[in-house]
């Protein structure tokens, strides 16, 4: 293997398997491999506690009529699913994943800045800590929406510093998690790999990355002004003094956008890698992909205002953001068509990385079409703030990005833990999630173009029973992800041994080491024939 | 500085050891969030913000020295010295951006709010019902007047007073650290030491005057932070600035004492490179709110 030059290590303490103690090993690491866990681990934690909130929605949503709880504490719910899903789960999931992977698929030995790394790790569970409390407060959790819209939000009691500087630190750990991802794509690539040579992974976080460095920022502006609105008196978001609240809803969808872009190009990457993989086929239009991600990229800072189209903005306003947003469309499609000429005559096999990416591209795809059908100006007067707004995100982020965090756990796995692991179990986990995903949030669809408003914890016997299917389907969902922790255990602790190569079609340098991968990987860069033999074009 | 095939020579690959100062610097930052939500809630006074601020002092008084340490030793390969430089442009584009989204609040203010709140086209029935008085000019304490003297109105400071002062010294400070950058690379220490410390003390004379011009503003002008949306966008915008600018001498300072101790050769010097940029950026931030905040 190529990963055993020892002479690398100068100044190094020269331990070339994992240190012995927990602290060494957990708590002042520098190793991406480990970080990367860590990160897994707590977005995995942030996961459950998350789907635990969205439970208890969906519990009070199951009747019309109060059921269990009061509709402050209904409308915490809501507000802290939401930061613990984005903040907490699904974007430490994909710096874990970046973590892990990025290195191995670029032949570096490590991330650029590796203690930064562990900084940005360790930040988020104190982050976190600071969030979680704010429901052990007298005035309960933050309640006015994860957007935080002032005036409401000001209106918060002792909850609300404790959020915002929650988001403060977040936004710190998030800034140097994409500095690290940068430099180490731009300056940690092993001779030879060029950009165009990267896998789709590595390009999209890339992307991601410029996002997060030119967004997180500006939310961190946002929200100070909040909070001095709230504790010192500016007038940033009052029109008594000049200010406008609407002002808070452009600076905020300005991060908000590529935001949610943040979250969903590291999936189209985790896809791109797979589709190929289990096709048996180089991916369909390499370059179109990254050229696509990178308009991506680009149209998501333009087109903020599509969220707040009832605020009253002048009709030219109205006009460029509902173009602009549809123009995303346009190198969106041509993503889900290179997936699908990915597959079409390929040599296809469905295992469960490939069920959850396939999933990915239909259900996804359902959730760019709710979402142009949101991009139209007089349509979206009527589904603003309504359930099909509700619908039409988590199908993005749900069956989108939250189903391609899967597909890359399942797909990578045999090469963190060195064992394959229970395939059935794993299809089942996949067929329950796909069932009951679509039982949750489709029936969504119809309660909003009905009327039925969003972050309401009552509403008329007219909505019944959708809900209740809604709500059944949000039980089996969440009993469902039960069995992944049990089956990533049952992995880690045993199973088949995994061959270096752990998917027969699978491309990318990271199937070049054994599995598991050593604790150090690439200490020689691979040579330029194994970046070529590995790269996702095979030249 | 690097040259490419230096970088990529698989020998210079450096993996750091690990480190408690990132474990520290979460605690320190969680112990100063807690002890902000403290004073903001009322819970404690503003003694409650110093366990923190010293945990985080310390943490990066530590964390530096060892990486200065580890680079004095000459651990550090062209490959890390990029990897710096790069991680260094990245972070002051955020700074940027952090900016950003307070010259987006000033421009939205001035272009948008304010003279919709004035009736402004279509906004016309905000004149007509509901502040009908409300003049729409810049600057302004808003419709309710808010703030300002005890008549509720106000004061601005005049750009071609203290703020042109200010710009020239920061602009010389500019100046100053480019001398002293050529006379690193060319190996002059003596020059480089004055030009330095020349830097630094502009720097510090630059925080100096913005304290008197706020002392100014708060007790003779009625220009405050609660002063409607421009004692807002002036004192957040010109703040944050002024406490870039604070940083950034303390930056200036400390590389200083480094030069002093003979840190630094003509081809390696990141840390300098750093301070500079960074010296930069504060320097193009001001020259934009110079011309936004204080002059048109």
């Amino acid at each position: 293997m190529a990963n055993s030059g020892h002479a690398a290590h100068e100044g190094h303490d020269d331990h070339h398997g994992a240190p012995k103690s927990f602290w060494q090993r957990w708590v002042v690491t520098t190793n991406h491999k480990d970080i990367g866990t860590l990160y897994l681990i707590f977005a995995g934690v942030m996961f459950f506690v998350g789907g635990l909130m969205a439970l208890v929605i969906r519990a009070e949503l199951f009747q019309p009529g109060l059921q269990f709880v009061d509709p402050m504490f209904f409308n915490s719910m809501t507000t802290m699913h939401a930061l613990a899903m984005i903040f907490g789960a699904v974007m430490p999931a994909w710096v874990g994943l970046a973590n892990w992977m990025i290195p191995l698929q670029v032949g570096a030995p490590d991330m650029a800045l590796p203690r930064m790394n562990n900084f940005s790790f360790w930040i988020m569970p104190f982050a976190f800590t600071l969030l979680l409390s704010t429901l052990f407060t007298g005035s309960g959790a933050p309640a006015g929406g994860w957007t935080l819209y002032p005036p409401l939000s000001l209106q918060g009691g002792d909850s609300f510093p404790m959020a915002i500087f929650a988001i403060h630190m977040m936004g710190a750990s998030s800034i140097m998690g994409a500095i690290n991802v940068i430099v180490t794509i731009m300056n940690m690539r092993a001779p030879g790999m060029t950009l165009l040579r990267m896998p789709l992974f590595c390009w999209t976080w890339l992307i991601t990355a410029y996002l997060l460095i030119l967004v997180m920022p500006v939310l961190a502006g946002a929200v100070t002004m909040l909070l001095t609105d709230h504790f010192f008196g500016t007038s940033f978001f009052s029109a008594a003094g000049g200010g406008d609240p609407v002002m808070y809803q452009h600076i905020f969808w300005f991060f908000g956008h590529p935001e949610v872009y943040i979250l969903i190009l590291p999936a189209f990457g985790v896809v791109s890698e797979i589709i190929p993989a289990f096709s048996r086929k180089p991916l369909f239009g390499y370059e179109s992909m990254v050229y696509a991600s990178a308009s991506i990229g680009f149209l998501s800072f333009i087109v903020w205002a599509h969220h707040m189209f009832t605020v009253g903005m002048p009709l030219a306003g109205q006009l460029f953001f509902m173009l602009t947003t549809m123009l995303i469309a346009v190198p969106t499609g041509v993503k889900v068509f290179n997936w699908s000429a990915t597959m079409w005559k390929g040599s296809l096999s469905f295992e469960p990385p490939m069920l959850f990416a396939v999933a990915f591209l239909f259900l996804f795809t359902i959730g760019g079409f709710s979402g142009l059908m949101l991009s139209i100006v007089p349509a979206d007067f009527q589904y603003q703030d309504s359930y099909f707004v509700v619908a039409h995100f988590h199908y993005v982020l749900v069956p989108g990005a939250i189903f391609a965090i899967m597909a890359g756990i399942y797909y990578w796995l045999p090469k963190w833990s060195g064992h394959m692991y229970n395939m059935s179990l794993a299809k089942w986990h996949f067929w329950l999630s796909t069932i009951f995903v679509n039982v949750l949030f489709f029936p969504q669809h119809f309660l909003g173009l009905a009327g039925m408003p969003r972050r309401i914890p009552d509403y008329s016997v007219q909505f019944a029973d959708w809900n209740m299917v809604s709500s059944i389907g949000a039980f089996g969902f969440g009993l469902s992800q039960l069995l992944m922790p049990y089956l990533v255990w049952q992995c880690v602790r045993g199973g088949a041994a995994a061959k270096a190569k752990a998917w027969e079609g699978a491309r990318g340098l990271e199937w070049e080491v054994p599995s598991p991968a050593p604790y150090h990987t690439w200490e020689t860069a691979p040579d330029e024939a194994t970046i070529i033999h590995a790269s996702p074009t095979g030249h | 500085m690097s040259s490419k095939s230096d970088s990529h020579d698989a020998s210079t690959y450096y993996v750091p050891h690990g480190s408690p100062w990132p474990i520290l610097g979460s605690v320190a930052l969680f112990t100063l969030m807690i002890g902000a939500v403290s004073f903001m809630n009322e819970w404690a006074g503003g003694w409650s913000f110093l366990p923190g601020a010293l945990l985080l002092a310390f943490m990066f008084f530590g964390w530096f020295t060892t990486v200065i340490n580890e680079n004095e030793q000459g651990m550090y390969n062209l490959q890390v010295d990029k990897s710096f430089r790069m991680g260094m442009m990245w972070f002051i584009m955020s700074e940027l951006m952090f900016f950003a989204a307070f010259f987006g609040a000033l421009f939205y203010a001035r272009q948008l709010s304010v003279p919709w709140i004035g009736g402004d086209g279509v906004k016309i029935f905000n004149k007509l019902l509901l502040w009908q008085d409300f003049n729409a000019a810049w600057p302004t304490n808003g419709p309710a007047k808010l703030g300002g003297h005890a008549d509720h109105s106000f004061e601005t400071i005049k750009a071609f007073s203290l703020p042109a002062i200010n710009t020239a010294i920061l602009l010389t400070s500019g100046v100053t650290i480019t001398i002293a950058h050529h006379a690193l690379r060319e190996g002059n220490r003596k020059v480089l030491g004055y030009a330095l410390a020349a830097t630094w003390m502009l720097g510090f004379l630059f925080v100096y005057l913005q304290g008197t011009e706020y002392h100014e503003a708060y007790t003779e002008l009625g220009l405050k932070l609660s002063t409607g949306i421009y004692g807002s966008t002036f004192f957040m915008l010109t703040g944050f600035h002024g406490l870039h600018v604070s940083i950034g001498a303390i930056m200036l300072f400390i590389i200083w004492l480094r030069c002093m101790r003979g840190h630094f050769t003509p081809t390696r010097h990141f840390a300098f490179e750093a301070v500079a940029w960074y010296w930069h950026f504060v320097d193009v931030v001001w020259l934009v709110l110079f011309v936004f905040v204080y002059w048109i």
